[in-house]
């Protein structure tokens, strides 16, 4: 017995000493299901950044440790897998989730534990209202349906847009609402109607939506969804232009020839980029053999804000995550996606930019920069 | 668009979706009235069959010659399955009460909805495939007609009529309507109970393999869950139209189709689900047996 409570004393020092060494921080990715290859992308990004981190000697010499987890892009997944980093990893601090929903799912949660949350892609507006725990690396829904509105009356001169929407989905919700407030509001007529998450047969809402004669047709919602309401609406007849948002990023992975010449708003353009956003570029080639996408840098910009955080908050020596939360609140730098500082909701303020889906000859979809929208 | 053509284009719309609903749900009704089992597995065969066609389609392309092979593969391996699930699983189960069934078939669903996902071939992510324009859109005033939707409500009522000519006329499906009246009765006529209820499978799950085929051609997103819905939606078509009956399976399946579309055009698309599962409750309050179905007396 005394031998067996000896042992498991020299278990408890060895895990503590181990613990002393690594910092551990967790990140919630959706890597299976609807949308698993943005949650690929981007625990890509997020792991690039530690590795640099960590190749660089550490953070003041402690090495961080990287836990990823799967939430199938489902919002009680999430739950259980924050559950999991909060209690058995006993993470520092979160990177995560990737959408909307699967955040709002664990932001009160995050908060309660006090556990710094920062969601590199989740635009909804009321990701950060859950409190101060909480931190959105991307511009707003607000924002982000105001700059496509702005787009449709100023450059497509629409007068009257039709929106396609997912009622079941926060994001796509959000999206729908601030586009028509910003739309309206210069004069513009909207239609709407929605679908539930899932759905495939979208033909009796598009025949209603063709009967209201728009110029225009807004899809705030991901890129496979958005692949099949391209392909069943160019099927009934409606030619007009087509808009997103950063949802379509990776849209031109579909192949979809429906999608050429439509247009969608996104975190950022390889022909706009940096010289910070040109050297993580390089990188995220180097390591994984394809191209970086918009949330994938995101999900880059978000690991290091927070590897930022947690080195000052360790020079001040308040490595806990309080100290990690307050050292998040006072970030400002120059990152991937442009320059991040939080205001005082922990919203970033930056700029979104427009792009267009082409074609090569041989049927490859690909994206063109046509402007930068600034706040 | 005016009114009529809207109405006139829902119709179409509805009677496409419908015409899928009422294939998956004749499979359903098929089971029931046989050996009275909600085989509640029945959408994940359309999902077996839809990942056949995929396979076929990536490998091949898109001829009329790959369409046949797609056809002829998605059917033979639902028939395939659909059979051996029968054999293993609800087999044992055919003289233990009937909740033990019912709940083998919801462990058997779960069943195929997750272990396709360990599989790397298939895997857990979604896959799509670019489907070329098989035809060129058909416009008749304001409305435009997809050929393949046509195409698909075709299929569907032929295929339909070919089975009620088999359950009518066939000898086999003569024994189907014979087990169905009286399971015992029909042994001791020297009727093979478990070569019908084969048959039974077999007839269902080649139409839900049909299913699978048409569903992936028209909505060319795939993953391992995709049978649910459309099942869930075939399930209350053939209670609508009467569990059990084969006229009655078509008949739920299109209303479904058609309330759905109508309701879309007409009324507001949030309330889509919530008219389609009212109607449901409607009949099932003033009907109970459903639209075409018999109530059977109980002889003492």
């Amino acid at each position: 017995m005394k031998k067996f409570a000896s042992l498991a004393m020299a278990l408890i020092a060895l895990t503590g000493f181990a613990s002393a060494q690594t910092i551990k921080i967790g990140t919630i990715q959706p890597l299976t299901g609807a949308i698993a290859v943005y949650g690929k992308n981007v625990t890509n990004a997020v792991q690039l950044a530690v590795d640099e981190v960590n190749a660089a000697g550490g953070i003041n010499g402690k090495k961080v440790e990287l836990i990823v987890e799967d939430d199938s892009f489902k919002p009680d997944n999430t739950v259980a897998a924050f559950k999991k980093l909060a209690t058995k990893d006993k993470v520092i601090a979160i990177v995560g989730a990737l959408t909307s929903n699967c955040t709002l799912a664990i932001t009160s949660l995050a908060q309660g534990a006090q556990i710094p949350l920062i969601t590199p892609t989740s635009t909804n507006d009321k990701v950060t209202t859950a409190g101060n725990y909480i931190f959105q690396a991307c511009y707003k829904d607000s924002f982000q349906g105001k700059v496509v509105a702005n787009f449709a009356t100023s450059t497509l001169k629409a007068k009257n847009v039709g929106i396609l929407f997912d009622n079941a989905n926060d994001y796509s919700k959000g999206l729908k609402t601030n586009f028509e407030a910003t739309f309206t509001a210069s004069g513009g007529k909207v239609s709407s109607e929605s679908y539930a998450t899932g759905d495939k047969d979208f033909n009796a809402q598009i025949a209603k939506i063709k009967a209201s004669k728009p110029d225009a047709l807004f899809l705030p919602d991901y890129y496979n969804a958005v692949s099949l309401l391209a392909k069943q609406i160019r099927a009934a007849g409606i030619t007009v232009p087509l808009l997103g948002a950063d949802g379509w990023d990776d849209a031109v992975g579909t192949d979809n020839a429906d999608l050429v010449g439509a247009y969608y708003s996104n975190h950022f353009a390889k022909e706009s980029a940096s010289s910070v956003a040109k050297s993580y570029m390089t990188a995220y080639s180097a390591k994984y053999g394809y191209e970086t996408d918009a949330l994938a840098a995101l999900g880059y910009d978000a690991t290091k804000i927070l590897l930022g955080a947690i080195a000052a908050a360790d020079k001040a020596g308040k490595l806990t995550s309080p100290g990690v939360r307050d050292a998040l609140a006072a970030t400002k730098g120059s990152f991937v996606t442009g320059n991040i500082s939080f205001d005082a909701n922990r919203n970033t303020v930056k700029s979104a930019v427009i792009v267009q889906i082409g074609a090569t000859d041989d049927k490859k979809l690909f994206t063109k920069f046509v402007a930068t929208v600034n706040p | 668009m005016d009114i009529v053509s809207l109405f006139f284009q829902q119709l179409i719309n509805g009677l496409s979706k419908g015409g899928i609903y009422a294939l998956i749900a004749l499979g359903y009704t098929m089971v029931y009235g046989i050996i009275k089992l909600i085989n509640f597995a029945h959408g994940d065969i359309l999902m077996v069959g839809a990942y056949i066609a995929y396979f076929v389609f990536a490998a091949w392309g898109f001829t009329p010659g790959s369409i046949f092979v797609a056809v002829l593969f998605a059917v033979a391996g639902s028939v395939l399955l659909g059979i051996s699930i029968e054999a293993t699983c609800y087999r044992p189960m055919r003289s233990a009460p009937r909740i033990n069934a019912l709940i083998t078939a919801i462990g058997v669903s779960i069943f195929l909805e997750n272990f396709p996902r360990l599989i790397p071939a298939i895997g857990p992510n979604y896959r799509d495939l670019t489907v070329p324009k098989l035809f060129e859109t058909i416009h008749i005033g304001e409305v435009s007609i997809d050929p393949l939707k046509l195409l698909t409500l075709v299929v569907s009522l032929v295929l339909m009529t070919l089975l009620i000519l088999i359950v009518d006329y066939s000898k086999a499906g003569k024994a189907m309507r014979a087990v169905s009246f009286d399971m015992g009765a029909s042994a001791l006529m020297g009727i093979s109970v478990n070569r019908t209820v084969s048959f039974t499978f077999a007839l269902g799950s080649a139409l839900a393999g049909i299913g699978g085929v048409l569903y992936m051609l028209n909505f060319p997103l795939l993953d391992t869950y995709m049978g649910i819905m459309p099942g869930l939606k075939a399930f209350v078509a053939a209670v609508l139209g009467g569990i059990g009956s084969i006229p009655g399976a078509i008949l739920g399946g299109l209303i479904l189709g058609i309330a759905e579309a109508l309701t879309a055009g007409f009324i507001s698309s949030k309330l889509m689900d919530i008219v389609v599962f009212g109607i449901l409750i409607l009949i099932l309050l003033l009907k109970p047996s459903g639209l075409l179905g018999v109530h059977r007396k109980e002889k003492v």
